[in-house]
């Protein structure tokens, strides 16, 4: 979706593709050439896209991508579609915390353990933020963002702990 | 090698504990941020470390001098020569110009007025308040005011900064671009900070955090 998005902003390569989306979006992983090819002969075929001019060059010939009418469609509708909320590690942590409690294990103790993990995670991220250009900040942002709230739920389940191991040792 | 360490301190305001028993230790130079829920004694851990609250139990240590036992006077003296202070609500002085207030801390130490007014005015282009010195904080912003009390915790070289909620009453942006002057500052003195924050993005500032749960220091967390 995002090769597909950044033909919309104007017809390119797929070598100009590759670099604009390693430049913006990869972050240290950039994106093999293979895979770019893979996506727009997808693209091509399903109809969101179409080979534009070509042009002969030293190497092999360049081909310009141009998204369709059903691709900047889908697009669009890709853009306002919220994306799903992750309720994953919640969910992950709570059942820790529930069969910690109910096996008498110290429930508090592993909260405390992840914790330190989301607090050196988001030194790291704090580091890139503060060396790093506004796109580096903005996905560091994100990512601090989202561990802060995990946080603040490890808070509030630490103080709930003693009310919950009343329920689920019932 | 430890520039402050509180060791097994215990204090209660009446009937009621505050700390029970905490400890903790701070590297010269190291930034450590001082994280718990509301009332779990983090603050008053930090006014005992910082030798505004004695201790009923325990001892404070700072530089290796033990500085519980002093008497009033010599517990203002050191904390107005060796430490600095950065609140939550700046407290700067309201009939004062923002470049007198940064300069305060070097005017009680008795250095001559224009003297201390010089070593101030550098911290204005470093903070990025080039142009506000003649202010008096009602005309700064919550960020400019923050900076002001930065600098004025800063100006005297102390050994020692504690700051307690610094980012508190600033928006999120505003309140990172505190912290970013804060640690480059005092990394750049060489300045050891003591730092009390709820906000776990605060916090990830810091070398190293402790929690303080039911007056006692967690140490389990640590980067």
């Amino acid at each position: 979706m995002t090769l597909l998005g950044l033909l919309e902003c104007e017809p390119s390569h797929g070598y100009d593709l590759k670099r604009d989306y390693d430049t913006f979006f990869s972050r240290g992983k950039p994106l093999p050439f293979g895979q770019v090819y893979a996506t727009l002969g997808r693209l091509a075929r399903d109809g969101k896209i179409v080979i534009g001019e070509v042009e002969p060059g030293v190497g092999p010939e360049r081909k310009r991508y141009v998204i369709t009418e059903r691709g900047a469609t889908e697009v669009e509708s890709w853009l306002t579609e919220p994306v799903e909320a992750e309720p994953n590690l919640q969910t992950v942590l709570f059942t820790k915390v529930v069969l910690a409690l109910m096996l008498d294990r110290p429930a508090e103790e592993y909260l405390d353990r992840q914790r330190a993990a989301h607090l050196r995670r988001m030194k790291e991220l704090t580091e890139i933020r503060r060396g790093g250009d506004l796109v580096d900040t903005m996905l560091a942002d994100h990512g601090l963002f989202h561990l802060e709230a995990d946080l603040h739920w490890i808070d509030t389940t630490v103080a709930r702990l003693d009310a919950l191991r009343k329920v689920v040792r019932r | 090698m430890k520039a402050i360490e509180a060791r097994e301190v215990h204090l209660s305001f009446g009937e009621t504990p505050a700390l029970r028993g905490a400890s903790v230790a701070v590297a010269p130079g190291e930034i450590v941020a001082i994280m718990g829920p509301s009332g779990s004694g983090k603050t008053t851990l930090l006014h005992c470390l910082a030798g505004i609250l004695v201790p009923d139990a325990g001892e404070i240590h700072f530089d290796g001098r033990r500085i519980d036992t002093l008497n009033e006077h010599q517990r203002s003296v050191l904390r107005r020569d060796q430490f600095g202070f950065v609140f939550q609500f700046g407290q700067l002085v309201p009939e004062l110009t923002a470049e007198e207030n940064v300069a305060l801390p070097l005017l009680l130490s008795g250095v001559k007025r224009a003297a201390a007014l010089e070593q101030a005015r550098p911290w204005f282009e470093r903070l990025g308040l080039a142009g506000l010195q003649r202010r008096r904080s009602g005309e700064l912003s919550g960020g400019q005011a923050q900076r002001v009390a930065l600098a004025r915790g800063l100006v005297a070289r102390p050994g020692a900064l504690f700051a307690d909620e610094p980012t508190g009453a600033l928006d999120s942006l505003t309140g990172e671009q505190v912290m970013d002057l804060l640690v480059a500052s005092a990394r750049e003195q060489g300045t050891t900070v003591v730092l009390v924050t709820h906000e776990a993005r605060v916090a990830a500032y810091a070398d190293r955090q402790v929690i303080v749960r039911d007056g006692k220091v967690n140490a389990l967390v640590h980067s």
